[in-house]
């Protein structure tokens, strides 16, 4: 199995590339739907930006390619900005269309506490997981963000409580998120990972 | 659950090398920077920082080479800096592999580039390294290594810094930089308490009650130190222990035994 990157041009793929490579799976980028195509299993990295992401996805054919691989059941993994563009719209971008494949709102996190929410926290799991499956409870992950994914409902599997609650791992069938870093995130995060791609073969 | 107070450790690096930087022309070779970053991976660092602190241009190429071995080494978050003056500059750095950088100079010279980084890269991205020396009352900025006063106050610099975009703080105090004396918690919990983002203390540790200190009364979100990690004086999995018995709430990982 080879997984797709989406490449929009911008962050940090590279260590996402290496944090698969050290688990044996091999990668390669996609930078248009043709390129997204008939993808095998898929991971959407993101920093920066949500509406430069929302913007770039539209651009050749992107969104629609992975709505499609998505319909077709494809193992999606979002990573941070990643999962955030997941949702409909975010409160950093209004009026930029996120994918809207979830529902709940992306928000700012709240103001009384230090943002970005940067660095290791832990999370807690509120419905099955298979990314999180035979993962210590009291792992940490590294999170570096000031927007969170709230409201959304049955698809989140973990919780993280930083200001207030978020949802920290989403899962609906075969279509997963992570709101923290697991290619950042030590042992604990190459541990999902290996779980996602084993959900993905 | 809360988030977990970091410890960093920092390679200082004449490009190539990491380097105990007493005094500039003056550095004594540590030790291989991919080689140093992964024992810290291993042993339970949150994070590394490595650093150009030569900074020269016809070097660039080298530390961009260190900085990608570096990068290869971790499964933790990078930060790199020094010498950063531009977009092209940063991009090139986080092409190679840094997930953050720092500027210090560039910054103060022209403070609109924290924004031209943060629209780029994310506020996440950016650490806005400040130098400070006690000044009266207060505290003032220092630029190039700490050799030329800019006479800003470095606790209103702090907040001018993450306004603009800024990320997060990497606070040295010059004063107490190499003393062993401890990190500078006035300084410290003046900046932190002032600004919205993320603090890291630099500059004096010698003792794991130095690192409780600066967490406690200093307020800091995470704590930087750079010799006493590499020559293994406070071991990381160690003073995280330590920590842990003191209630500062930190990550604790399972070090890999060795048979």
């Amino acid at each position: 199995m080879i997984l797709t990157l989406v490449d929009y041009g911008a962050g940090n793929l590279a260590s996402v590339e290496r944090a698969f490579a050290r688990l044996g799976a091999q990668t390669r980028r996609a930078r248009s739907g043709e390129e997204i195509g008939d993808a095998e299993a898929i991971v959407l990295p993101g920093v920066g930006h949500f509406g430069a992401l929302a913007r770039a996805l539209k651009r050749e054919g992107m969104a629609e390619a992975l709505g499609a691989a998505v319909e077709r059941g494809t193992a999606l993994l979002g990573i941070c900005l990643g999962l955030q563009v997941l949702f409909a719209q975010s409160e950093e971008a209004p009026g930029e269309a996120g994918l809207g494949w979830l529902g709940g709102e992306v928000r700012a996190l709240p103001a009384d506490v230090k943002l970005p929410h940067m660095g290791w926290n832990q999370v807690r799991r509120v419905g099955p997981s298979r990314l999180l499956e035979s993962i210590h409870e009291d792992s940490w992950f590294y999170f570096a963000h000031s927007y969170a994914a709230f409201e959304t409902g049955e698809a989140a599997v973990a919780k993280c409580d930083y200001g207030s609650p978020f949802s920290a791992v989403v899962e609906r069938g075969r279509l997963t998120a992570v709101q923290f870093h697991p290619e950042k995130s030590g042992e604990a995060g190459a541990k999902v990972l290996r779980n996602f791609l084993e959900m993905a073969r | 659950m809360s988030l977990a107070r970091r410890i960093i450790p920092c390679l200082d690096t004449d490009g190539e090398w990491v380097v105990k930087g007493v005094q500039f022309g003056n550095l004594r070779r540590l030790g291989d920077p991919a080689e140093l970053a992964a024992r810290y991976d291993r042993g339970g660092a949150d994070e590394v920082v490595v650093l150009d602190i030569a900074a020269s241009r016809d070097r660039r190429p080298t530390f961009l080479e260190t900085i990608r071995r570096v990068a290869r080494a971790l499964s933790i978050p990078l930060t790199a800096g020094g010498g950063i003056r531009c977009l092209a500059d940063a991009r090139a750095v986080v092409e190679a592999g840094a997930d953050k950088l720092t500027v210090n100079t560039a910054a103060v010279e022209r403070p609109e580039l924290l924004a031209e980084l943060a629209a780029e890269f994310g506020s996440q991205a950016v650490v806005l390294a400040i130098d400070a020396r006690r000044e009266g009352s207060g505290w003032r900025v220092w630029t190039r290594g700490g050799h030329e006063a800019t006479g800003l106050d470095a606790v209103a610099w702090a907040a001018q810094g993450a306004e603009r975009g800024a990320g997060e703080i990497l606070l040295t105090s010059i004063d107490r930089d190499g003393t062993r004396k401890g990190f500078n918690l006035e300084l410290t919990a003046a900046v932190s308490g002032s600004v919205g983002v993320p603090v890291i203390a630099s500059g004096g540790a010698e003792t794991p009650e130095h690192f409780a200190e600066v967490f406690d009364r200093g307020l800091a979100d995470a704590a930087l130190a750079a010799s006493i990690f590499h020559e293994n004086r406070v071991p990381i999995a160690g003073l995280k222990r330590f920590l842990a018995g003191r209630g500062v709430t930190v990550r604790m990982v399972e070090e890999a035994t060795g048979c």
